[in-house]
């Protein structure tokens, strides 16, 4: 090789090296903006295709105390459930259906971001509320999404719940708010 | 230095490594919990009585320290390996899932509910309360001290009641939520339809998976199909017995309990241990290795005797060793006598000796003598061995079984409500007799002294909130 045709190598070596290798890089908000998407949907379709289709049928109920009334576990359960085996995978992230007006007072808004959140969402249903906070020693990435009535077993439910603080819920409204918490590093 | 001096310090030098080594092999070694020379090497180790529940497997060290130096974790593995599967199908109201959600982290700085042994700790038996627990009773407020403003009701009521009065557990609420109270509110005394589950193991054997129905086909045998050798066949009348048993009507040969692989070769067994039983029975070996009875089979250990126990046991069943066929004689395997007689060849507390006389068991002896429906009658198994319904779900399968871990029925009592008393009595009424501990000493002999406000408590709230709602939304008149 001539001395010509090294260095013209070399320089497109150089040139080739320069340019930025596409990076993959996500942000806290769109991978919490992705978890919400899958969680959402699947809930949807859980509710629209099996509890609501299978109501209707009058094959099977949907109750809050599935196991003992042999009958199909609620959305927000399933959803909880799911939360719950994540948990279990301790992978750092978390997630859970809150409410400003909770059925089961523990799933209450409760840290200072939640309650800002949940108000948020609750005035403006159509933009997602973010922000980071600290609980115990950790910081997190907090995403919360606006909850929606999308069937009427969700307000007629809610509605008439004995321990349910709000018995005026509308179809659409927002329910309460589905909180993302993802450990920043 | 005098001779007479420096023997005494040679002696002593030598009498100290002994006893160090003694001690030292007792720690060490993995045989030494079952050893009858090792084992009081460990005894001598043990630090503070253990509790009520792990006394048997107490000088199996390893059951719990599985780990040197493994720390709160490696504990935390032992407690789960025993007791997790138990409190998932409890389904635990404080289950570890509550607690790594980090919107709860501020609580778990208050009290670690990560860990069983922040709460439930062995070996100091001065501060150790019922059910084991270490904690001071009012640990509830640590998380619930706002209670009263959910619950106006409870204005004023101690933080020592909440799981000592019969309303609340901290683990296990089956029979205690609120919906399933208001569902039983006024339900009687005894129900009209009084009746326990039967056994139906005959009807779904085939169907258990592992269940060996090639060599076995669930079919009668007679005489002729014996299979043990010749020699052994007219031994003690023992075919006689077994051609009138359960194994023998539903195809169960000689050999499918005394034919064991040993070294990948077939060998007779004249004795076989439970080890044979849970080839076909593996749920109820589960049970039994997992209960009172057989925990120390389970940890590798001699069987359990009389006379390790530590409630009152009659001396002339000093001796025995707890295994399948000590309740369930072979060739007999007469579950009658398993319910009853077995019980009481041994156990001699306030509870077994009042048995004898008491309204359930009259109750026995009258379905035992045809004059009573089956299912009727009330015998020691029928609330701490419960017919459970269980379900195979890798099966696809549900069947009746019989619940061989009396630790699933025991403390809180109250955990017999929904598998046993709901069979017969009322909610109320089970709440009452549970809760009043005379009642149990004299085998329920007689009505409740004792009162559990739960019902009220939920028929007054429910009350309240259907007037708030009918003031919130007033009907109209004429409908």
């Amino acid at each position: 090789m001539t001395t010509k045709t090294a260095i013209a190598a070399l320089a497109a070596a150089a040139g080739i090296a320069c340019v930025p290798v596409a990076q993959a890089q996500v942000t806290y908000k769109e991978m919490a903006d992705a978890m919400h998407a899958v969680m959402e949907a699947d809930r949807t379709v859980y509710t629209r295709v099996i509890v609501n289709r299978l109501q209707e049928e009058k094959v099977i109920k949907a109750s809050e105390h599935w196991k003992d009334d042999k009958a199909l576990a609620l959305p927000a359960q399933m959803f909880r459930y799911g939360a719950e085996m994540v948990a279990e995978k301790k992978m750092g992230f978390s997630y859970s259906l809150l409410s400003l007006w909770p059925v089961n007072k523990q799933n209450a808004a409760k840290t200072p971001a939640e309650k800002e959140g949940l108000e948020a969402i609750a005035r403006d249903a159509s933009k997602p509320f973010y922000k980071e906070e600290t609980l115990g020693k950790t910081r997190y990435f907090t995403a919360i999404y606006a909850d929606r009535a999308i069937s009427p077993a969700c307000i007629n439910c809610h509605n008439a719940h004995k321990d349910s603080p709000r018995t005026d819920f509308k179809m659409g409204e927002a329910m309460g708010g589905v909180v993302v918490r993802i450990p920043m590093k | 230095m005098a001779k007479g001096r420096k023997a005494l310090w040679i002696a002593w030098g030598v009498m100290s490594v002994a006893i160090g080594g003694y001690l030292g092999a007792g720690l060490v070694a993995e045989s030494a919990a079952g050893s009858a020379w090792l084992g009081p090497a460990r005894s001598l180790l043990l630090p503070g009585t253990t509790s009520h529940g792990h006394y048997q497997i107490e000088l199996a060290c390893e059951s719990c320290h599985a780990r040197p130096f493994g720390g709160k974790d490696g504990l935390q593995e032992a407690c789960v390996r025993c007791h997790g599967a138990a409190l998932k199908e409890a389904d635990d109201k404080h289950p570890l899932a509550k607690f790594t959600d980090p919107r709860n982290a501020d609580r778990l700085e208050k009290l670690d509910a990560t860990l069983c042994v922040t709460c439930h700790v062995e070996h100091r038996p001065q501060i150790t309360t019922a059910m084991g627990v270490t904690m001071p009773r009012d640990y509830c407020f640590h998380c619930h001290a706002e209670i009263a403003k959910d619950r106006p009701s409870h204005e004023g009521l101690a933080f020592d009641t909440c799981s000592s009065s019969g309303c609340h557990r901290y683990h296990d609420n089956r029979a205690l939520y609120e919906d399933f109270l208001a569902k039983r509110l006024d339900q009687p005394q005894v129900l009209p339809e009084a009746r326990l589950p039967g056994r139906d193991f005959r009807d779904v054997a085939a169907q258990v998976p592992g269940y060996p129905s090639q060599r076995y086909p669930v079919r009668p045998l007679r005489e002729p199909d014996a299979d043990a050798p010749p020699a052994l066949r007219s031994k003690a009348g023992a075919t006689r017995e077994w051609l009138e048993t359960a194994h023998a009507s539903a195809g169960v040969n000689c050999s499918g309990c005394h034919r064991v692989e040993r070294n990948d070769a077939p060998a007779w067994v004249e004795r076989p241990d439970h080890g044979v039983c849970k080839g076909c029975h593996e749920l109820e070996t589960k049970g039994f290795l997992g209960g009172r009875h057989g925990m120390r089979l389970a940890e590798k250990l001699p069987p359990m005797t009389p006379a390790r126990a530590r409630l009152p046991m009659k001396p002339e069943a000093h001796d025995t060793a707890v295994d399948c066929t000590t309740c369930h004689a072979a060739h007999r395997f007469d579950t009658r006598r398993a319910a009853v007689e077995a019980c009481l060849g041994c156990h001699r507390d306030q509870h077994s000796v009042a048995y004898e006389g008491s309204p359930h068991h009259r109750l026995w002896q009258a379905e035992l003598a045809g004059a009573a429906p089956p299912g009727s009658g009330v015998s020691c198994a029928s609330c701490h061995l419960p017919r459970v319904e269980h379900r195979m779900v890798d099966a696809g399968l549900k069947r009746v079984l019989v619940q061989h871990n009396q630790n699933d029925t025991l403390r809180p009592n109250d955990k017999m409500v929904r598998p046993v008393c709901l069979a017969c009595h009322g909610l109320g009424f089970a709440f009452d007799s549970l809760a009043d501990r005379a009642l149990v000493e004299r085998n329920f002999a007689g009505p409740p002294r004792a009162h559990v406000k739960s019902l009220e408590m939920v028929m007054e709230r429910l009350r309240q909130i259907e007037e708030k709602r009918s003031r919130r939304q007033p009907r109209a008149a004429g409908r």
